[in-house]
């Protein structure tokens, strides 16, 4: 039977408690995050307009009491679209970075634990960021269906090498620390040894990390919506929105830059909370 | 050196085979006929059936590797299905207006962000540190083609200043050339002087809390001598690094860029082949910049073995 | 020594504190006369160094920042002079060099330069007459072949001769202060022992006073004429050197003197057991050379025939300067490395050759304590999760674990609430204790301590050692003891083994090796050894 031993003593230093009231900026970021998850989880009780629903009579209309943004080459409500599109760019951007991470974590940890196994996993990565993620995005894309799950696929491939060689170079350096020697001589074994004393090393820095893919998957999301390698216009996305309005770009800007504007605060919203959870989680990136 | 220099170039050789392996199995393992795929939905049976007989399909996958690679080095790309030119010779041809971009772009970007980033890092915590910390973020978090149409929304569209679109080869004159680059450069730079401003000044930070910066001090030299002579020297390295690995988003950028300001480069080129489900040009163009990749990152350590007299074996 | 002459550099009520506002020093005042050495000599966190990069201005900006007081060199003030005055007088007046000299000179530049920067800055002087004053440095301080020496590269230079250019670079121009921080500290002892006759020979030649900053007794017994003991930013005592060393007046400074290991071998202990726990038999370890474009360079043989053995309750050192195979022979025996050729016997059984496997049931009989107690515990795990980790991976029960880690924690001295705290609770020296219950709750034979106090101040070291001799009598654990502190060794061990280039130089009981050295080598450790005159305990008790 085991009982507690402790009692009465402070407790162990916990970082976040630690944290300072965060800046403006931050406080904001996380704000108009929250509101556009908001958005994107209870769509229909943020609209009253179908994104889809088609009124040739009402093409390209400016800002009014019905339309808030005016409508589209086809009519359809071009704020309702905007704020549905919010669920594919924050189901990509989350989808990428948790799974991206969950598959580079292992792999990481194995590459940096088992030399033999490094030095061939290693060259598959190398060769796997060698080539342009936007273009590995489009060959997968243009190859087979383009639905949500294949374009989560495409964004995600190019991602996990930078997970992996962040974990393995974690590992690596905590290998060398004497406490982890220290768990060698006690007999723990290679199981233990990885999950207890090499991979929370990793956690702080993979959380950072994640933050930054999500941001980027959005951005990739978006731009294969924007050159047509991306999920169908039948789906709204802020990316495909913004690839039907560049025609009437022009005479109609706010097509272009409202989903834009969309799109741009979130990813800001996103890197500005990277930025902030790296500062506070993980001193030893502070300065990048 | 010379033996550092051959070892670098012989490790690039398993990377490109990774790239070329990675390429081949993407089509082979893709549900579909690679065939139809490399043939296009216009190709009569007959057509196919060479296809396949070109490729080896009916072979082991290994096979179909080697014989593929043969074909590649003897520069065999295959066909465009636009086009029905070979891949090669229509990349040649959409190379020049991507590869002024992408110069003009990398040049506005070392001459703007590395001045920026050795600023902030020297006045750390001061208004223009924190400006500059802060505009590059919106600098990489806002999409390209955003920038490219909030650029052309105030410059052409309002001022006039500029044309909306369009593109003229520095071969026929210098003036009219510039007057096109100008605001797809910018769009295609203003991540890059972001990202690099931000490493220029980590990088400084780094090197200035080291010794050989407090003994350079305690020599009594002045911020300068200090800033320029021992911390950029030391600091130039991750900064190359950035600018090197930075060529994906580049390529990214470029597709993008091209696309905004119509202008008939590889990016467009990629855009088309995706319309038209041209596989043979996608492959193509994803070896070459693979390859491009690939070698800048040689001539970046290579660089470093030259300017770092510790990297010498 | 009456102070009729003024005062080259006076230091007043000097007050200085983080950004936070949290004081390092607490009204500081000392001063150096023209010519003489005064040491600053306090333990880590006295805030020596604090005191002597705030004298040139150079302390980091934004981090600390001086809150009060004066700075007086040569009648002028320079707390409050400009920056530009501050700049004149740096490397040309003040000169400066610092503990580490790895990383004190730029990578990039070559040394010759970096030395004809300062002429640059601060004299008129032509290309060619600054070249001909850098080589005149170069050869004050010894160095050979200094038409070479001139454009190479640090990275190429030993951290001696790294050493040797901050001098150079520091005395270029002849300035009326040095102000040394730690200079000697990251040497060999023997090096250690040319860099202190260096600065004492230019010293003298160019009548330069040197502001010496050291935590090391024996460095101060060798080299000073005016001490100044420094304890929690505040200045405890000082004094001439004699006075300060020999009848030292505040309670603090007997302590210090006190902690200072004696030189003389500890007198020989019987013999308890003739159980041979350890035996190593011809231990070699060759490090594969770097990989050439076709073929592999030939290895560096850290370890050569290395044999030795050990009885039940014995303590063998094994002592060395860096680079001898002292730190490669302890990872062989503890299998951390795989040894190239020869056999590890523990308790009987040869573990030299044995699979990750087959090794497990003979990893507890041999346990290891680190250098660094501020990286052998794992930050993330508290006391008692690192300390039953180790008997819970051989079976024993949760419960029976934490009641042995409570009575652990008890024999090294540390309360028993402890063991629900995480490490940064702790000071380096509890962590050292914290170590050491972590390796005995293995319930080992053998403990290899690879400079297991080299990290510790002296009093704290002189504690833990005393916890390991308290601890070895009782649980009659064999110690192989690595470090490079001839003293600590000789405190410690009833043998002694001398390594030099991965060969055993001598080997030995303490009183054999340590009272009357054989060879040339051990001797001229011995000889380098600071404050070897000096008989501290004497002091102390005074």
């Amino acid at each position: 039977m085991s009982k507690p031993v402790s009692l009465g003593l402070p407790a162990p230093r916990r970082r976040w408690a630690k944290l300072p009231r965060p800046p403006l900026a931050v406080a904001l970021a996380a704000l108009v995050l929250l509101a556009l998850i908001g958005m994107a989880v209870f769509a229909p009780w943020f609209t009253h307009h179908a994104p889809q629903a088609l009124a040739p009579a009402l093409r390209l209309k400016g800002p009014s009491a019905e339309f808030w943004l005016g409508t589209d080459a086809y009519g359809r409500d071009l704020y309702s679209r905007i704020v549905y599109g919010a669920r594919v760019s924050l189901t990509v951007g989350l989808g990428v970075a948790v799974f991206s991470v969950a598959i580079g974590l292992p792999l990481g940890l194995l590459a940096g634990y088992f030399r033999t196994l490094d030095a061939l996993l290693m060259r598959v990565m190398d060769g796997l960021m060698a080539v342009p993620g936007i273009l590995l995005a489009i060959a997968i894309v243009s190859l087979s269906s383009a639905g949500l799950a294949t374009v989560m696929v495409a964004i995600m491939l190019p991602e996990i090498p930078q997970v992996v060689r962040l974990v393995r170079s974690r590992v690596l350096s905590a290998r060398e620390e004497p406490y982890v020697e220290a768990a060698v001589l006690m007999g723990t074994s290679t199981f233990k040894l990885l999950a207890r004393h090499l991979m929370p090393n990793t956690l702080a820095p993979l959380i950072v990390q994640g933050t930054y893919i999500c941001a980027s998957a959005i951005l990739t999301e978006a731009i294969l919506s924007f050159l047509g390698a991306g999920i169908g216009t039948e789906t709204p996305t802020w990316g495909n929105i913004i690839a039907e309005g560049r025609l009437y770009f022009q005479l109609k800007p706010g097509l272009v830059l409202w989903a834009g504007l969309a799109l741009s605060l979130c990813i800001v919203s996103i890197n500005l909370l990277g930025d902030a959870a790296r500062d506070a989680l993980d001193p030893r990136m502070k300065k990048r | 050196m010379f033996a550092y220099f051959v070892r670098r170039v012989l490790a690039a050789i398993p990377v490109m085979l990774v790239v070329a392996l990675f390429v081949f199995l993407l089509l082979r393992l893709s549900p579909g006929d690679p065939a139809a795929i490399i043939g296009g939905d216009m190709a009569s049976p007959e057509q196919l059936a060479a296809i396949r007989q070109n490729l080896g399909l009916d072979r082991p996958l290994h096979v179909q590797f080697f014989v593929w690679l043969w074909q590649l080095l003897h520069g065999d790309f295959s066909t465009s299905l636009m086009a029905h030119t070979g891949v090669l010779s229509m990349i040649g041809q959409r190379l020049e207006p991507t590869l002024s971009l992408a110069l003009v772009a990398t040049a506005l970007t070392v001459l703007v962000a590395v001045p920026l980033g050795v600023l902030a890092a020297w006045r750390r915590g001061s208004w223009l540190d924190h400006t500059v910390m802060s505009v590059s973020v919106l600098g990489f978090s806002v999409p390209v083609f955003v920038i490219g149409y909030g650029l052309t929304t105030l410059f052409a569209l309002q001022l006039h200043w500029l044309p909306v679109q369009g593109f003229k080869s520095i071969f026929d004159g210098v003036g009219p050339f510039a007057y096109r680059i100008a605001l797809p450069a910018l769009t295609l730079a203003s991540a890059h002087i972001a990202l690099v401003a931000r490493m220029t000044r980590a990088s400084l930070l780094d090197v200035l809390g080291e010794d050989y910066i407090r003994t350079a001090r305690a020599k009594g030299l002045g911020e300068l001598a200090v800033l320029f002579r021992h911390a950029l020297r030391n600091a130039w390295v991750p900064i190359l690094t950035v600018i090197g690995s930075g060529f994906a988003l580049m390529i990214s950028g470029v597709v993008v860029t091209e696309s905004v300001f119509n202008i008939p480069g590889l990016g467009r080129l990629i855009v088309d082949a995706v319309l038209a489900r041209d596989y043979p040009v996608i492959q193509g163009m994803i070896l070459l910049t693979s390859g491009v990749y690939v070698l800048i990152n040689l001539l970046i350590d290579m660089s470093y073995a030259i300017s770092d007299p510790r990297i010498r074996y | 020594m009456a102070c009729e002459q003024a005062p080259l550099l006076q230091v007043e009520n000097l007050r200085v504190a983080t950004a936070e506002g949290r004081p390092i020093l607490h009204g500081v005042s000392f001063h150096i006369q023209p010519g003489e050495t005064l040491c600053l000599v306090g333990e880590s966190g006295s805030g020596k160094s604090v005191a002597s990069l705030a004298t040139l201005g150079l302390l980091p900006k934004g981090a600390l920042q001086v809150e009060g007081g004066t700075i007086t060199f040569a009648g002028e003030a320079l707390l409050g002079a400009s920056a530009r005055r501050l700049k004149a007088l740096r490397g040309n007046r003040v000169a400066m060099i610092f503990q580490e000299p790895m990383t004190a000179l730029n990578p990039v530049l070559s040394v010759g330069r970096q030395i004809d920067e300062v002429l640059c800055c601060h004299t008129r002087l032509d290309a060619a007459e600054r070249r001909a004053k850098t080589l005149d440095a170069l050869a004050q301080v010894h160095l050979p072949d200094i038409q070479r020496i001139y454009g190479a590269y640090p990275h190429r230079l030993s951290g001696g001769q790294r050493q040797r250019i901050m001098i150079a670079m520091a005395l270029v121009l002849e300035p009326t202060l040095l102000i040394a921080d730690e200079p000697t500290t990251a040497l060999d002892v023997t090096t250690q022992q040319q860099i202190l006759t260096l600065i004492r020979e230019l010293q003298q030649r160019h009548g330069t006073a040197v502001l010496f900053i050291t935590h090391d007794m024996g460095v101060v017994a060798d080299i000073a004429d005016r001490v100044c003991v420094m304890h929690q930013g505040q200045v405890v005592e000082q004094g001439a050197a004699a006075q300060v060393l020999g009848q030292p007046r505040q309670a603090y400074t007997r302590q210090l003197l006190a902690a200072v290991p004696a030189l003389a071998p500890r007198a020989p202990r019987a013999a308890g057991s003739a159980q041979v726990v350890l035996d190593v038999v011809e231990l070699s370890m060759v490090y594969p050379g770097p990989r050439r474009l076709l073929r592999r360079s030939p290895g560096t043989c850290a370890a050569d025939q290395v044999s030795f053995n050990l009885t039940r309750g014995r303590t063998l050192g094994i002592v060395g300067e860096s680079g001898s195979g002292k730190s490669t022979v302890a990872r062989c025996l503890m299998r951390l490395l795989t040894p190239s050729a020869g056999a590890v016997r523990v308790t009987g059984k040869d573990i030299s050759e044995l699979s990750a496997a087959g090794l497990k049931p003979h990893r507890k009989r041999i346990q290891m304590i680190f250098q660094d107690p501020n990286r052998s515990l794992n930050p993330r795990r508290s006391i008692a999760q690192s300390l039953i980790e180790g008997p819970m991976n051989y079976g024993i029960d949760r419960a029976e674990a934490l009641t042995r880690a409570q009575r652990l924690l008890e024999l090294v001295g540390l309360p028993a609430d402890a063991l629900g705290r995480y490490p940064h609770q702790f000071s380096g020296g509890q962590r050292q204790r914290i170590a050491i219950a972590r390796a005995l709750a293995m319930e080992p034979d053998v403990i290899v301590a690879d400079e297991a106090v080299s990290a510790l101040d002296v009093s704290v070291q002189a504690q833990v050692l005393e916890l390991l001799d308290g601890l070895q009598q009782r649980l009659g654990v064999a110690i192989v003891f690595i470090t490079h502190d001839l003293r600590v060794a000789a405190q410690l061990c009833d043998e002694v083994l001398v390594m030099r280039r991965g060969q055993v130089v001598e080997y030995g009981t303490a009183a054999q090796v340590l009272g009357a050295p054989q060879h040339t080598y051990t001797q001229q450790l011995m000889a380098a050894v600071p404050g070897k005159a000096w008989d501290f305990s004497a002091a102390a008790r005074s």
